[in-house]
C-alpha cells in the first residue's frame, strides 16, 4: 500500500522526526509528567505531521506506512516519553486496523479519514475485569434488537478511553459460544446513552497516557456499527493485527532503550568519583556494554520481524520474540541505568527514574511476557510434533 | 508578493564540531549537514506570509556545492514553491554570496528577501546587509516579528536594551533572529511533493559574478578546553579568586 514512499523521502521524514523528538517532545517530558497530559500545541503538531494516520492508506487520508516503516518511526519516537506515542497510537493500532481490515466500505469512509487526521480519537475496548490474557473469555454482551445492538458489560484498563471519541468494543454477539468465534467488534460513539468512562487511573508510570474503565449499560447502537457487517469477525480480526501491535511495542521499547543508554552514558562520562569519570570504571563499562548489546539485538530482531510482516510473511514468532525480548531487556537496561546514576536516578524529576517506571508496563500490555513465551514455544514445538 | 529565501548548507547544529588537523578549517567530511537554523526561520516566516495570503511565490535559493540542493529540497518540503542552486565548489564568502543573490534578485524581481541573520558555521552576519547595500534596498535585520502593513512591511527588531519597530517600503531585505518563529517539521506528503518541485541550476559565471575570496583564513583553532570548577571555602576566597585569577571584578 505504500511502495510509493521512496526511501529517500522516508529517511528525510525520519530525520525531521528525530529533531521533533529532541526539540519538542523531550523538553516537554517533565511538563507531561507533572500535568498528566500532553500539551495541545504538541497534539496539533502531531496532527499536522500526519502521525494519527501513519498506518491508514492514502486513499483514506493517511500516510500508508508499511509495518517496517512504522517500526522505524516508532523506534525514533520511542526515545521520548511514552505519553507522546499514546496520543496517536490508539488511532493507528487496533482501533483503526479493525476497521481497515474487516470494516465495510461505508465504515471505512465514515471513520478512517477522521481517524487519519486525528479529528476523531479512538480507543480499543478488549480487556475486562475478568478477562485479560484469556481474551476469548470476555463477557461483555451485544444482543441484537431489530436494527440495533444492545451492549452490556464493563471494560478495564482501556488506553485512551478518557479522550476517545469512538470506542471499538469487543463484545460477545453469540451468547451460546464461549470461544473467540462468538465475539464481534462494534463501534460505539461517545455520547451514546449508557456509555460511561470512569476516571483516569493513577498508574506506576506512563503519566499522560490515560487509561480508564468503560462501562456499557444497555448501550444501543445501530446495527451498521458492527465492524464488517457480520457477526463473529471481531476476535479473528484482532488476531490478525496482533503481530503489528507487538512489533510496535517492541519498536518503542528499542527507542526507549536507546534514550536510557544515552542518558546513562552522558551521566557516566560527567560524574566523577575517586578522581575520575565513573565511565572509566570497568564495572560501569560492563553495565553499559550489556545494555548496548541488548539494545542492538532488540533493534535487529524488531526490524527483522517488521520487515517479514511487511513482506507478507509469517511473523507470529518473530513478533512475539521481538516484543518479549525488547520489553524484558528495556526493563534490565532501565534498571542498570538507575544503578549507574545511583541516587540521582532514584529521584523524581530525572528522566531515568521516569523511564524506569514507564518501561515496566511494556512487559504486560499487548501480550504479557508469559503469554509470549507460550506463543514462541508452541510455534517452535510444532516442528517436532 | 514574491519572496526570495536564501538558505545555506551548514554542519548540523547538533554535531560536535572538529577542526581539521591542518587547522585550515572545520571538518565537514562525513559530517551531517543541515539547513542553517536561522534560514529555517526565514523559510518559515515566508511560508507564514504565504499562508496568511500576503505572499504568492516563495523561491528558495542556495549557493554552494551540488549537495546544497538537499538544503533547497528541505525548504521545498517545508513549503517553498521552487528552488535555484548556484553551484560552485569554490570558497564562498559573504560578499560573493551577496553578489550572487543580487544577480538572482535582478533576475527574479522578488518583493522581499528573507534570510537568516547569520550562518552558524562562520557567524559572519554580513550577507543580508551586503545584499541590501548592493541592491540599494531598505533592510531590517534581526527580525523578531514581521507584519504586512499597507503597501510596506513592519519589522520588529531585537536590539540591545529592547525592541525597535521599523516600517519599510518594498522591496526590502529582512534578516531573521531566533525568536521570530519555531520552524515546522516537514510532513511526509510534503517531503514527497517537494521531490517533484523544480530546482534550477546556475553557476556564478552564468550570472556574471566574480566570487573570488577577498578574505584569507590563516588558521582555525578549537576554543580552549574549559577548566574544571572548584569549590572555594569562603566568600573571601571566592572574591580573591574572581579578582586575582579570573580578573572579572
Amino acid at each position: 500500500m505504500s511502495d510509493n514512499i521512496d526511501e529517500e523521502s522516508f529517511a528525510a521524514f525520519l530525520d525531521g522526526m528525530r529533531r521533533f523528538v529532541r526539540e519538542r517532545l523531550v523538553p516537554a517530558e517533565q511538563q507531561v509528567e507533572e500535568e498528566d497530559e500532553v500539551p495541545d500545541s504538541i497534539v496539533m503538531e502531531m496532527m499536522n505531521l500526519g502521525l494519527f494516520g501513519i498506518g491508514i492508506p492514502p486513499e483514506y487520508g493517511g500516510l500508508g506506512l508499511t509495518v517496517a516503516q512504522e517500526a522505524r518511526l516508532s523506534i525514533v519516537l520511542g526515545e521520548a516519553s511514552a505519553a507522546f506515542r499514546f496520543v496517536f497510537m490508539p488511532n493507528v493500532g487496533l482501533g483503526s486496523r479493525s476497521i481497515l481490515i474487516s470494516g465495510t466500505d461505508a465504515q471505512k469512509r465514515a471513520y478512517l479519514p477522521r481517524l487519519a487526521t486525528g479529528a476523531l480519537r479512538a480507543c480499543f475496548c478488549l480487556t475486562e475485569p475478568g478477562s485479560g490474557s484469556d481474551a476469548a473469555s470476555l463477557r461483555t454482551a451485544a444482543r441484537r434488537d431489530g436494527d440495533f445492538y444492545v451492549i452490556n458489560g464493563s471494560k478495564r484498563f482501556i488506553s485512551n478511553a478518557p479522550r476517545a471519541d469512538i470506542f471499538v468494543v469487543m463484545a460477545r454477539t453469540d451468547a451460546q459460544s464461549s470461544s473467540g468465534a462468538g465475539i464481534s467488534a462494534i463501534i460505539v460513539e461517545r455520547g451514546t446513552p449508557g456509555l460511561q468512562v470512569g476516571p483516569a487511573e493513577k498508574k506506576l508510570g506512563q503519566r499522560g497516557a490515560p487509561i480508564a474503565d468503560v462501562t456499557f449499560d444497555d448501550v444501543r447502537v445501530p446495527a451498521e456499527n458492527l465492524i464488517g457487517g457480520r457477526e463473529g469477525l471481531g476476535f479473528s480480526t484482532a488476531m490478525k493485527v496482533l503481530d503489528a501491535g507487538r512489533i510496535s511495542v517492541a519498536a518503542s521499547a528499542v527507542g526507549m532503550a536507546r534514550r536510557i543508554i544515552d542518558e546513562a552514558s552522558r551521566y557516566a562520562v560527567q560524574r566523577t568519583q575517586f578522581g575520575q569519570p565513573i565511565a572509566k570504571f570497568q564495572l560501569i563499562q560492563a553495565m553499559l556494554a550489556d545494555s548496548e548489546t541488548e539494545y542492538l539485538a532488540g533493534h535487529a530482531l524488531t526490524l527483522q520481524a517488521a520487515e517479514t510482516l511487511s513482506r507478507g510473511g509469517d511473523a507470529r514468532n518473530l513478533a512475539a520474540a521481538a516484543k518479549y525480548f525488547c520489553s524484558e531487556s528495556v526493563s534490565r537496561i532501565a534498571d542498570r541505568a538507575v544503578q549507574i546514576l545511583g541516587g540521582a536516578g532514584y529521584i523524581s524529576g530525572h528522566p531515568i527514574e521516569r523511564f524506569y517506571r514507564d518501561s515496566r508496563v511494556l512487559r504486560i500490555y499487548e501480550g504479557t511476557s508469559q503469554i509470549l513465551q507460550l506463543v514462541i514455544a508452541r510455534t517452535m514445538l510444532k516442528g517436532f510434533e | 508578493m514574491k519572496i526570495l529565501v536564501p538558505v545555506k548548507r551548514v554542519v548540523d547544529y547538533n554535531v560536535k564540531i572538529r577542526v581539521r588537523s591542518d587547522h585550515s578549517g572545520v571538518e565537514t567530511n562525513g559530517v551531517k549537514m543541515s539547513m542553517n537554523p536561522f534560514d529555517e526561520i526565514a523559510v518559515e516566516a515566508a511560508i507564514r506570509l504565504k499562508e496568511a495570503g500576503a505572499a504568492g511565490e516563495i523561491i528558495a535559493v542556495s549557493a554552494g556545492p551540488a549537495a546544497a540542493s538537499e538544503t533547497i529540497r528541505t525548504a521545498l518540503a517545508m513549503g517553498a514553491d521552487r528552488g535555484i542552486l548556484v553551484q560552485s565548489d569554490a570558497e564562498l564568502q559573504p560578499l560573493g554570496v551577496a553578489k550572487l543573490l543580487a544577480a538572482l534578485v535582478r533576475q527574479e524581481s522578488p518583493d522581499l528577501v528573507i534570510m537568516g541573520k547569520q550562518a552558524i558555521d562562520d557567524d559572519m552576519n554580513a550577507t543580508g546587509q551586503m545584499l541590501a547595500a548592493l541592491l540599494g534596498w531598505p533592510q531590517a535585520t534581526f527580525a523578531s516579528a514581521i507584519a504586512v502593513a499597507g503597501p510596506g512591511i513592519e519589522v520588529t527588531r531585537e536590539i540591545d536594551g529592547g525592541l525597535e519597530t521599523l516600517s519599510l517600503p518594498l522591496p526590502a531585505v529582512i534578516t531573521t533572529d531566533l525568536r521570530l518563529n519555531e520552524p515546522r517539521y516537514a510532513s511526509l506528503p510534503n517531503i514527497m511533493k517537494a521531490r517533484k518541485k523544480t530546482i534550477d541550476q546556475l553557476t556564478p559565471e552564468a550570472l556574471g559574478v566574480d566570487v573570488t575570496p577577498r578574505l584569507r583564513t590563516l588558521r582555525v583553532e578549537e576554543p580552549p578546553r574549559r577548566q574544571a570548577g572548584r569549590i572555594v571555602g569562603s566568600v573571601d576566597e571566592l572574591v580573591a579568586a574572581l579578582r586575582d585569577e579570573a580578573k572579572v571584578i
